[in-house]
């Protein structure tokens, strides 16, 4: 079986599978072939723009906290801006150099081989558990370690257990630490748990997660509140405000990726054999778009676009706008849904299911388009297990072959 | 000063603020120079030397060390369409370690868009990236006695540093010059060799225009410089030209008196085993011998192989690795993972390889 067999794509020809892959390939031949001088701009100027906020937002906790008469509004503004900063630092500019999306600049300073994130999890961890192990297996269950993040029953297709009546207080908690949920993401805790994780693997990667933490805790919750001697408090309570709106904000956006009604889930039959354009359909069916004007997109590094930048993992972000009007125009020639709702609905859709798949699905009726399959374990698999990464997803390293064997 | 203030204690003590960037990444927007991450520099001037020849005043900016010896390379990148891309020029200003500037002397080439660009569209205030100096066609110290310079085109920039480096000393050897050029307009630096020349006695120039002299024959030598075997010899310019002077040397069996300028990156790490190496698009094989860089493999096998500074900083080169091991001839470190990016440039196989391209 195969992703043509789902319900969706039974009208599809494998020809027609094909000509629409044919289609995506010339999409994205034609932004390769346009990548120059403005989009070099966009990005150096949106690092320019997040690092002077980080600067003021510092500044103004540092130097404006000290007056009674303007310690309120200083910590207003420093911990807004600072939100701001790590908003944009992770979202549009992080997760996007991973990507490799700039990497055609050949700039060793905005390159995916060495980019660090203003945020708990070591880059190498992400770019494995994102770029591999989440986009070339988008929402296919056992293989795709989003759906739910190992703390969610997020598809009715994983099998109930008690432990999810929890589901509504661990969705709260991921939401607000949601940066060291990350962090802890690439370790699959799943899979430590049942001894199934290679120990030399699993120290390795905490000692990243420890060193990387560490200094982020430092900064944060340490050296600047000490930098600003009596009034550490104000600028701790900042700090904390700061790191709290990013993680419930970049919660929201992630969830509006595959979470809301219409984004499908899929088996490993599914991906058995998968070509190049049944993995597009793949990501099309997998991944869901919210609407929103050019701040709202690039305040959440252009996800709202989570079907073009699935499609497309590697293409620099500020295109995804204008191809996303090429590809929802496939969508309607080839009679293929194309999700896409508000932002709050999308959420809405993603808190619902999480809700109601907190208890059996007996109890609830499935707001999902798709066909119910048999339940499934929800085993997790190992790299070892699953095919090799396919190229377009962005670079990544696992660190140097002696590094893994070393540690 | 520089000495009395620990720059690097106070830049790791700085990085606890900005982790996990460092403190430069914030500094260089108050000035684009006050960054170590990368070795940049702003071009001060552009000063035509012919038609088609330029020479870049570059004031290179944090933790350039100014130690250069006559006659290295540095890379230079610049920004052509929003994408870096890198060349190697020698360095034609003489090394002084209080300098501020280095000048690279450029010959647009023909159909070589970056040449053409560094050329023509570098306007002063352009920031470029640099790469540290390179190369060991240097001027020995002490210099020899008796030394012979062999120049052709542009391959005149080395030697002038090292022509420039005697001159500010004011001890020039017994230095013989043979520079040939097209034509009198488009020999780079005349005037100022000309000068050199009236003012030391020891300095012999030859100048031979080609399109009206033809080409330097080699034969000719012991006419133009009758004790050519008895002198260190310095070669740069056109691959033929060095080829042929290579050729020459060897038969007279004085290859240890000739010192060519050779474009190529020192790699200190160990080599790797080896192996064959498919490129599995051009469908060529290449048998590779674990010192050789898979970049060289591919040139020599006729694959068209994206190339850019040719010493592991600009990525240009980067292609995907689809099965197999390689080796970072820098390092050591070693990359196997299937559909892993790999900088060809600096890397050699550990055993056989499949490359994407």
């Amino acid at each position: 079986m195969a992703i043509s067999d789902v319900q969706e794509y039974m009208h599809l020809t494998d020809e027609e599978i094909e000509q629409l892959g044919r289609e995506l390939d010339a999409i994205r031949k034609e932004v390769e072939d346009s990548r120059g001088p403005e989009d070099a701009a966009y990005i150096n100027r949106l690092i320019r723009i997040q690092r002077y906020l980080a600067v003021a937002g510092r500044l103004s906790l540092l130097l404006g906290t000290h007056s009674k008469r303007t310690r309120v509004p200083a910590a207003v503004t420093g911990a807004t801006l600072l939100g701001l900063h790590k908003i944009l630092e992770n979202m549009e500019i992080g997760h996007n150099v991973m990507h490799g999306q700039w990497d055609w600049m050949n700039d060793p300073e905005i390159h995916s081989s060495n980019w660090e994130w203003d945020t708990a999890q070591p880059a190498e961890q992400w770019k494995h558990s994102h770029n591999y192990v989440h986009h070339q297996f988008t929402n296919v269950l056992g293989y795709d370690n989003d759906i739910g993040y190992g703390i969610l029953r997020m598809a009715r297709e994983q099998r109930w257990s008690p432990v999810n009546l929890g589901q509504p207080v661990y969705n709260a908690a991921l939401a607000t630490l949601f940066q060291w949920g990350v962090a802890l993401h690439d370790l699959d805790i799943e899979r430590i748990r049942k001894g199934e994780k290679d120990p030399k693997e699993m120290k390795r990667q905490l000692k990243q997660i420890f060193r990387k933490g560490r200094n982020q805790i430092l900064k944060d919750y340490v050296v600047y509140p000490a930098l600003a001697g009596p009034q550490w408090r104000t600028t701790m309570a900042a700090n904390v405000a700061a790191n709290l709106t990013r993680n419930l904000w970049s919660y929201v956006i992630i969830f509006c990726g595959h979470f809301p009604d219409g984004a499908m889930h899929f088996t490993e039959e599914e991906i058995e054999d998968e070509t190049r354009a049944e993995w597009y359909l793949r990501q099309i069916l997998g991944a869901a778009n919210f609407e929103g004007g050019p701040l709202l997109h690039i305040m959440s590094g252009n996800l709202g676009y989570q079907i073009e930048h699935h499609l497309f993992p590697d293409l620099p972000s500020n295109r995804y706008g204008e191809i996303s009007v090429k590809v929802k125009a496939l969508c309607e020639k080839y009679d293929i849904p194309y999700t896409i709702g508000p932002l709050h609905r999308q959420y809405g859709q993603a808190l619902r299911t999480i809700v109601k798949l907190s208890v059996p699905n007996s109890w609830t009726s499935s707001d999902q388009p798709e066909p119910p399959t048999p339940p499934r374990s929800r085993r997790r698999r190992s790299d070892s297990e699953r095919p090799d990464r396919i190229r377009q997803l962005g670079a990544w390293s696992r660190g140097t072959s002696q590094e893994r064997k070393a540690s | 000063m520089a000495n009395t203030i620990p720059w690097e204690r106070v830049r790791r003590a700085g990085s606890k603020l900005t982790t996990p960037l460092l403190p430069d990444d914030y500094l260089r927007l108050v000035n684009p120079l006050w960054t170590t991450r990368e070795l940049r520099g702003r071009i001060e001037k552009v000063v035509p030397e012919t038609e088609d020849a330029a020479t870049l005043v570059i004031r290179p900016g944090w933790g350039w060390r100014h130690d250069h010896r006559a006659g290295q390379y540095v890379g230079i990148g610049v920004q052509v369409d929003g994408k870096f891309v890198w060349r190697s020029y020698s360095v034609s200003s003489p090394p002084k370690r209080s300098g501020r500037h280095i000048a690279i002397t450029v010959r647009a080439m023909p159909e070589g868009f970056v040449s053409d660009h560094l050329v023509n569209g570098l306007s002063p205030g352009t920031i470029v990236r640099l790469a540290s100096p390179e190369g060991d066609f240097v001027l020995p110290e002490p210099p020899p006695a008796k030394m012979l310079f062999l120049v052709g085109g542009s391959g005149v920039t080395p030697v002038m540093a090292m022509l420039r480096t005697l001159d500010r000393r004011g001890t020039v050897p017994d230095v013989v010059l043979h520079y040939s050029s097209p034509t009198e307009d488009r020999m780079i630096f005349r005037e100022e060799i000309e000068r050199l020349e009236q003012a030391h006695e020891s300095l012999t120039v030859h100048k031979q225009f080609t399109e009206t002299d033809g080409m330097l024959e080699l034969s000719d030598l012991d006419r133009l410089c009758p004790d050519w075997r008895e002198r260190e010899t310095y070669a740069c310019g056109p691959a033929p030209m060095l080829d042929a002077i290579t050729e020459h040397f060897e038969q007279a069996g004085l290859e240890e008196r000739l010192h060519l300028e050779r474009f190529s990156l020192e790699l200190g790490g160990d080599g790797g085993e080896g192996g064959t190496i498919t490129f599995q698009n051009s469908g060529k094989q290449v048998e590779l011998d674990g010192a050789t860089t898979i970049l060289e493999a591919g040139e020599e096998a006729g694959v068209g192989m994206p190339y850019g500074c040719r010493m592991g900083i600009c990525h240009t080169c980067t292609v995907t690795l689809v099965k197999g091991k390689v080796r970072d001839l820098r390092n050591g470190d070693e990359f196997d993972q299937a559909n892993e990016q790999v900088q060809t440039c600096v890397t050699t196989a550990v055993g056989d390889c499949t490359l994407d391209i």
